[in-house]
């Protein structure tokens, strides 16, 4: 920090330059955030309060509050929470087993590396791994069969479902989890546990009391960021289910293809409510990671 | 013993989640031929020309973004860095929007906004398409990049190293070329290797801009297709450890080890 603030000030540069064109250098990023990200997005929630015409109104908004799109909003909202608490509760079991488990030393390094690529494989791919592994003719679905005579089919699994697509989006929300919250266990000091062990507590004790607190705040953080990250994904779905599962990714691209609304307007306010979903998200992930920071300092 | 017979129990559970998926996609990428193993889904993937055309066509947009990546993410952290400090939140704030506002929202407004009767009509001609799509990925890819490369400058002295190449005559060009790049090469190349395996596998942005990328080419064959999309999923999954791989690589060699060899 020391050296960075010694950095703030550089008077006797400024005198050098003589023209005040030093604000020239972040133009090039300034035009780029402006046009290919802000201008965009600021487009879309534009297009949301407003009518067909260009005058202002709040019907698009309003139109969201039908029984299709709310199921649509309610089932992605839901699968994302789903898919984010199961990912954080076992990344969070794995992480901690990894750095505070007692586990061989090298298990480590590999988990890492593995949770790197496993949380960028997403996508089309990874819909099509889960297909041939509990697909109708899936690797597992075909063993279960065979070798246990139970047919996860006949039991109502389907992988084009709430529970389906669920357990596919764990495949990059738990090595999310695990990339994120190593560090914030790396950061759990010794001297607590070695303190909570002297005044008598038992290691539940100490996690119930002691840890889980200080995590609190990481943990709810890190639970938004999955939320988030699964809410926007499209293609995963997309490949698995078509357009079977109405999910709000999916209605927003069978709109943006074909119009299926029949309504512009409204398929701004879709992506509108997208945006207003996920900025929560992000905006608790913020305001607790500034929370956090307090402890692991 | 007993914090670690849990910890045996959570890794054995990650392991078989994990492994399951990957078993499965490599065994069923073998079934095409009848009663045996064999690798006839990956010699159709390799001989079908579109995917020679869809993969070639990423790999060349992907160095595109990466190329177009550093050249706005460079001079824009090395400036803030240097001259405003006090608007690093800001840019900050900036680069972390593309995970806050999904690509499908940010590629809807694209097309709105860049369509044949707008002031940049980018989406009138292919070429157009092509360089909107090139700066899709490069949104999508800020996050990252910018994180890489800030945290490569905050490791180097950025003041002391651009006061020497400025009383021994270098203009700025220079300076960010040749003195800055190089010292934070490590921290480009791990955002460039993680920028190239999101523009390879990345669907939505190429499928609503209609451009012939190999993302919406695997969404075909999966949809057409038996055994040749988990054979594609093998080979995606290997593009993506290499980059990983890469990325390793590139961490291991540090800036001081580099220094003490030259």
């Amino acid at each position: 920090m020391a050296a960075e603030d010694a950095s703030l000030t550089p008077p006797q540069r400024r005198k050098r330059t003589g023209l005040p064109l030093a604000w020239l250098g972040l133009l090039p990023f300034a035009i780029f955030a402006t046009l290919f990200l802000i201008l965009p997005t600021m487009y879309i929630v534009v297009g949301a309060f407003r009518t067909a015409d260009g005058t202002p109104t709040l019907a698009n908004i309003v139109n969201l509050f039908q029984p299709s799109i709310l199921s649509a909003y309610w089932i992605s909202i839901r699968i994302s929470v789903a898919s984010a608490f199961l990912g954080c509760v076992i990344g969070f079991a794995i992480a901690a087993a990894v750095t505070l488990g007692k586990l061989p030393h090298w298990i480590r390094g590999p988990v890492m590396t593995f949770s790197g690529v496993a949380s960028n494989f997403a996508g089309v791919p990874l819909s099509f791994a889960f297909l041939a592994t509990l697909g109708r003719v899936g690797l597992v679905t075909v063993l279960m069969r065979e070798w246990f005579g139970v047919n996860i089919y006949a039991l109502g699994f389907n992988l084009l479902s709430f529970w389906g697509l669920t357990l596919v989006y764990l495949f990059f929300q738990i090595p999310l989890m695990v990339l994120i919250i190593t560090p914030a266990l790396d950061g759990m000091k010794r001297e607590w546990r070695e303190a909570a062990d002297i005044l008598g507590a038992s290691g539940a004790q100490y996690w119930r009391i002691v840890a889980l607190p200080i995590l609190l705040p990481s943990l709810l953080g890190t639970f938004a960021l999955l939320f988030a990250n699964s809410f926007g994904a499209v293609a995963t779905a997309y490949a698995l289910t078509g357009s079977s599962l109405s999910i709000v990714p999916i209605v927003l691209f069978a709109q943006i293809r074909g119009d299926v609304l029949q309504d512009p307007h409204l398929g701004y306010a879709l992506a509108f409510g997208m945006i207003v979903v996920t900025g929560i998200a992000n905006g608790i992930y913020v305001w607790l990671r500034a929370r956090t920071e307090r402890w692991t300092r | 013993m007993r914090a670690r017979v849990w910890s045996w129990a959570a890794l054995a559970v990650g392991i078989i989640y994990f492994a399951l998926p990957l078993i499965g996609t490599v065994e069923f990428s073998l079934r095409k031929r009848r009663g045996e193993y064999s690798f006839d889904a990956y010699r159709w993937v390799f001989e079908d020309p579109r995917f020679r055309e869809t993969f070639s066509y990423s790999v060349v947009m992907a160095l595109f973004t990466i190329a177009v990546g550093i050249l706005i993410v460079v001079p824009t952290a090395y400036w803030v860095r240097m001259r405003y400090p006090r608007l690093r939140p800001l840019v900050e704030f900036i680069t972390l929007l593309p995970l806050v506002i999904p690509p499908i929202v940010i590629v809807f407004g694209y097309i709105r906004l860049f369509n044949t009767s707008s002031v940049l009509p980018l989406t009138g001609t292919a070429t157009g398409t092509n360089v909107l799509l090139m700066m899709g990925y490069a949104t999508l890819s800020l996050p990252y990049m910018y994180r890489a490369v800030d945290t490569g400058l905050r490791a180097i002295d950025v003041r002391t190293l651009t006061e020497a190449a400025q009383s021994l005559g270098a203009g700025w060009g220079t300076i960010l070329g040749r003195v800055i790049l190089p010292n934070v090469l490590v921290a480009v190349l791990s955002g460039a290797f993680l920028t190239f395996a999101i523009v390879i596998g990345e669907f939505v942005m190429a499928a609503l801009l209609n451009r012939p990328a190999f993302g919406p080419y695997l969404q075909l064959i999966g949809a057409n297709r038996a055994y040749e999309p988990a054979a594609l999923a093998v080979i995606a999954f290997a593009i993506t450890w290499f980059c990983m791989g890469l990325i390793q690589l590139a961490t291991h060699l540090s800036p001081h080890s580099r220094a003490r060899r030259s």
